[in-house]
């Protein structure tokens, strides 16, 4: 493993280039499917998405960087990758655990509009996805962590925007055999398409 | 030591392991001690939106009993003073649909009332007193009782103890200080009825009302 050049460090076009690329070009949901779970699951109220959005944006930021250090402090040093998904699921696990406890004293309303959803981000596989992606692409603390970050930003901004036209869709004039869930996958489709036009941006 | 675990790699696995999770185990456990919830603070919110009667039309003794009901997950539509109003607005605070009022616990009266004891034939039994969940009624035995129209919520629940029915539940007049806009319908239900011309015969009720 190349070790990189600056652990902490990383230029002004880089930053962006990480951004808009796991923001948009490479984005969790409807580039790389992962996780759908609460994206249509949560997606039915505009407020509940903005406050899952931001729940998993606070857990695959904490991801990525506990992981990164996780990873590069325990695991390459005793040669343990092998055990690179078992301890991630851990990291994972107890962030979530964190930001369950945090939120519940923070916003016990967004707690409870959350429910289930909210320990349910620990089997969220783009929070996997991402710590996995970063250790493979090699990446040093801060492109990890901008990475998490972006992910989440990403997944948040395709939440927002599938509740957003959801509230539509449930009032619109909807044929009977289209109602509910089966619209909703073909809008979820049609934003998937949408999205695969931001390739090759970068 | 450090020999031992470079050479066995099952030990270095069991140890990283291990130490991960109780590092974590600690945080966490440091969390759970700082982030500590005392009491439910979603009893409060709830509580805050129940018309405060203290009518005990619900089955509960209060409206904070019944509020502390709800958040342990009893059903929204138990309260008859609130009306459709405040059940909607407990369906939107707990993100779930808006059940209608259950009739078993009586019915939403059309307009705000307040009680009015006629003082001529009040024989000053007592009886109202006792049964008013605010201390809305002021009277002492064998003295002519009567209500604080302010303090008055308007359940109801004197009149059925008066034994001479001097007790009427009057509707409140509308005052400059109290009228308001009725709710205008929400964007969804726009789209909708919009389509169906139902729009404008239902706030021309509302208004009537």
């Amino acid at each position: 493993m190349a070790a990189p050049t600056t652990v902490w460090l990383c230029s002004m076009q880089e930053f962006a280039v990480i951004l808009v690329s796991s923001i948009l070009i490479n984005n969790y949901v409807l580039v790389q499917f992962l996780g759908l779970c609460p994206f249509m699951g949560v997606s039915n109220k505009l407020e509940s998405a903005i406050g899952m959005a931001a729940a998993t944006t606070f857990v695959l930021t904490l991801t990525a960087m506990a992981s990164y250090m996780v990873n590069a402090l325990v695991l390459e040093p005793l040669g343990l990758i092998y055990l690179r998904t078992i301890a991630f699921i851990l990291v994972i696990a107890a962030v979530v655990q964190f930001t369950k406890m945090f939120i519940e004293k923070t916003s016990p309303l967004l707690y409870r509009v959350l429910g289930v959803f909210l320990p349910l981000i620990t089997t969220n596989c783009a929070v996997l996805g991402v710590a996995l992606q970063n250790t493979s692409k090699d990446l040093n603390f801060t492109q990890s962590s901008l990475y998490g970050f972006g992910a989440g930003a990403g997944f948040s901004l395709v939440l927002i925007l599938f509740s957003a036209m959801r509230e539509r869709l449930a009032a619109a004039d909807v044929p009977e055999s289209f109602k509910g869930a089966a619209i909703a996958m073909i809008t979820a489709g049609l934003m998937s398409l949408a999205f695969m036009g931001f390739n090759g941006l970068v | 030591m450090i020999e031992l675990i470079s050479q066995q790699p099952i030990f270095a696995a069991l140890i990283a392991m291990v130490g991960l999770s109780i590092l974590f185990g600690g945080l966490l456990g440091y969390a759970a001690e700082k982030f500590k919830v005392e009491g439910d603070p979603i009893v409060e919110q709830i509580d805050e939106l129940l018309p405060q009667t203290q009518c005990g039309q619900c089955g509960f003794p209060g409206c904070r009993p019944y509020a502390q009901s709800i958040a342990d997950g009893d059903a929204i539509n138990k309260c008859p003073p609130g009306g459709q109003a405040t059940i909607n607005a407990l369906a939107n605070l707990l993100g779930v649909p808006a059940p209608e009022l259950d009739q078993e616990h009586g019915q939403e009266s059309e307009v705000k009332t307040v009680a009015y004891i006629r003082e001529d034939e009040c024989i000053g039994c007592t009886k109202c007193i006792q049964a008013c969940p605010v201390d809305a009624i002021l009277g002492a035995a064998k003295l002519m009782h009567t209500v604080i129209a302010d303090e008055c919520t308007g359940c109801d629940l004197c009149v059925e103890p008066c034994p001479v029915d001097c007790i009427d539940m009057l509707p409140v007049e509308e005052t400059i200080a109290d009228w308001k806009w009725s709710t205008p319908a929400k964007p969804g239900q726009m789209i909708a009825t919009d389509r169906r011309g139902e729009l404008g015969s239902n706030t021309v009720q509302e208004d009537a009302a």
